[in-house]
């Protein structure tokens, strides 16, 4: 067996270049399976993990998926707004921890705004129950501060202390800006690549502040207040766009959320976070399926177009395997000295596949999370990532050994025909 | 294994698979221990399926092949290769070396799949690779090709190590297909010395297999394999 090995490894050396394509075809397959399940999983992660530590999504009644679209992926309207004193209420009901309220309407180049409260930033937590974090100045304090999540920085290129103007609306209408009143930039998020990123802060006072002179949607004719002006009107809102709301104890979440359907005052309704999302991923989590499916295709091909490599180059090995048989190796020998080399390159191939994975991720992590908004987990990988990996590995292992020993087996059966004298 | 016949063919009848012609009829044909014999026809007439019969590489369709007293046809293929591995060396005309082993290597391979052949050539004392050394030297080959890979090797210098690599281990039985058939006339002629000399020593019979019958004087014993094939159509029904 030992000189079986040493045989195989000269024979493969003396292949080196048809086989370091071989590797290389099978390591790239690899990087391109695992690197796209490691991307599904984490775009899911990061998807599923947009909101953690909130135990509701309050909001007026409606479809909770339309719910949690607007309130935390900023997709599409609320149809109807809650009102405030309907939000008090709830924050103040003996089971609720904590409450983030969240008002939402206005843009600013296309970026969501959020008007909300300094909760926000102390209770809103993403991903594996992070809290936010500011990398450059402070939460809002002043009716005209905003901070800027860490995408809408980056692509309009803001800095602390500028001064933005928001848009009424989505922004498709011409001349709604709040032009009068413009917002200094106090503090800038760091990145967590969920919604908060592409979303400008702002309080739910100064959110009332430039919506004072509107009526309707439309500034009301011939009125204006002047910024230094505001502060002299009650800047309370009315009403708010939904809330988020933290319970002391997790299992007092059904409870609750009965408690919010029997209010009589307001027909309001409270959402499962987690549920929803899961309802909402069935939905977008098709194009993943593709992806997937995309890349296994390519996997193939690249398997393919790899046997028919070893295939045209297989004369020189029916001469090998001919002369090893008229000197004396059995077919049983000959077999295993294919084997050793299918299995070698397959398994040189998946871990040369995976460094170059580890390399993309290691540099690459940064880069996606800065211009995707995808949070990669990288590197770290949980116990349930490890079997999956495994599982995917095996399939590798298997098709990669598979296309690397079938021109090797018809070169084994060439030489049972050939026999002794090899017809090439 | 004492048997003084080393190859007894009684009756052989082969024709290829999905052929209908036969391709060898041979009612008799024996080689004895050290025999020489010079086997000749023209090209398509039979003579490599023979090799293969006698080797146990195809088995016939009647009648038995005898290789040193054990009958071809009773064996399974693992059998045939065993007995092949353990008492048959091989020269062919092309495709002879190992391309990437150094030549002492390609010398040394029959010792590496069989254990007789492997005892066979230490028998006398010698080291596996004394031994190799020795056959090489006494072929002729310069020592500092030993260690070189067989491809940077002339095609005569190529053929003098695959005539050690058949030697070592004293095969009872030495098969050698057009092993002259690259060279030059000047060349066959050194080459056959070498090869008889050393075949004597160890003792092994040899079936030289040519269509040139210019060689056959260094033989004692002529086989006509068109004379000794009954079928009518052979020539066209072995020419694959």
């Amino acid at each position: 067996m030992r000189y079986l090995i040493a045989l195989a490894l000269r024979s493969a050396w003396n292949r080196r270049y048809t086989l370091s394509f071989t590797l290389l075809s099978i390591a790239l397959a690899t990087t391109l399976l695992v690197g796209v399940e490691r991307l599904r999983h984490d775009v899911r992660e990061s998807f599923s993990q947009s909101v953690s530590g909130t135990d509701l999504v309050v909001g007026a009644r409606s479809s909770p998926v339309q719910l949690m679209l607007y309130a935390v992926f900023r997709i599409g309207e609320a149809s109807q707004n809650m009102r405030w004193t309907s939000a008090q209420k709830i924050s103040r009901h003996p089971a609720v921890a904590w409450s983030i309220p969240l008002s939402l309407g206005d843009s600013h180049h296309g970026f969501p705004v959020l008007g909300t409260s300094l909760d926000y930033f102390t209770h809103f937590r993403y991903g594996d129950r992070q809290h936010l974090r500011l990398q450059a100045g402070k939460p809002f304090e002043g009716v005209f501060d905003a901070v800027l999540g860490a995408e809408v920085a980056r692509r309009l290129g803001y800095r602390l202390g500028q001064k933005i103007v928001l848009t009424h609306g989505s922004g498709a209408l011409e001349g709604a800006a709040h032009g009068d009143k413009p917002f200094f930039i106090v503090g800038i998020l760091a990145p967590t690549g969920t919604p908060v990123d592409r979303t400008v802060h702002i309080s739910l006072a100064g959110m009332e502040a430039v919506h004072l002179d509107w009526q309707g949607g439309a500034p009301v004719p011939g009125f204006s207040i002047p910024s230094e002006l505001v502060r002299k009107f009650d800047l309370t809102p009315r009403t708010l766009t939904a809330q988020l709301v933290g319970l002391k104890q997790r299992g007092d979440v059904f409870a609750m959320q009965r408690a919010i359907a029997d209010d009589v005052d307001e027909p309001l309704m409270g959402v499962l976070p987690g549920v929803t999302l899961d309802q909402i991923w069935e939905v977008v989590g098709q194009g993943e399926q593709a992806l997937l499916l995309v890349s296994w295709l390519v996997a193939l091909v690249g398997l393919g177009g790899l046997v028919a490599v070893i295939l045209a180059s297989l004369d020189a090995r029916r001469r090998e395997l001919a002369i090893l048989r008229s000197v004396g190796a059995r077919p049983r020998e000959l077999l295993v000295l294919l084997a050793i080399e299918g299995v070698s390159v397959t398994v040189g191939g998946i871990l040369t596949g995976l460094a170059l994975l580890a390399a993309l991720l290691f540099f690459g992590t940064p880069w996606i999370e800065i211009h995707y908004g995808i949070a990669l987990n990288g590197l770290s990988l949980s116990r349930d990532d490890l079997v999956s990996l495994a599982k995917l590995l095996g399939w590798i292992l298997l098709a990669g050994s598979v296309a690397s020993l079938l021109p090797g087996l018809r070169a084994y059966r060439l030489s049972l025909i050939d026999g002794l004298t090899p017809r090439t | 294994m004492k048997s003084e016949t080393v190859v007894a063919i009684t009756d052989l009848v082969f024709s290829w698979p999905r052929q209908s012609a036969v391709c060898l009829d041979l009612p008799e044909l024996r080689l004895r221990r050290g025999e020489h014999a010079f086997l000749h026809g023209p090209s398509g007439c039979g003579k490599s399926t023979l090799l293969s019969l006698i080797g146990g590489v195809l088995v016939p369709g009647s009648g038995s092949i005898e290789l040193l007293g054990e009958v071809l046809g009773r064996l399974r293929s693992t059998q045939r290769d065993r007995l092949r591995a353990d008492h048959i060396g091989f020269v062919f005309q092309q495709f002879n070396l190992v391309p990437y082993l150094p030549v002492i290597d390609n010398v040394l391979l029959p010792c590496r799949f069989s254990a007789r052949r492997r005892e066979r050539a230490q028998a006398g004392g010698a080291s596996l690779r004394g031994e190799a050394e020795r056959l090489l030297g006494h072929l002729d080959l310069a020592r500092d090709l030993w260690r070189r890979p067989a491809t940077d090797l002339s095609v005569g210098q190529q053929q003098r190590v695959a005539a050690a690599r058949a030697l070592i281990g004293h095969p009872e039985l030495l098969i050698a297909d057009e092993p002259t058939s690259a060279l030059d006339a000047e060349r066959q002629e050194a080459f056959l010395d070498l090869l008889l000399h050393e075949a004597n020593a160890a003792g092994s019979t040899v079936l030289f297999v040519s269509h040139d019958r210019r060689l056959a004087h260094h033989f004692p014993r002529d086989l006509a394999l068109p004379l000794l094939n009954r079928t009518v159509a052979g020539g066209v029904a072995c020419a694959i």
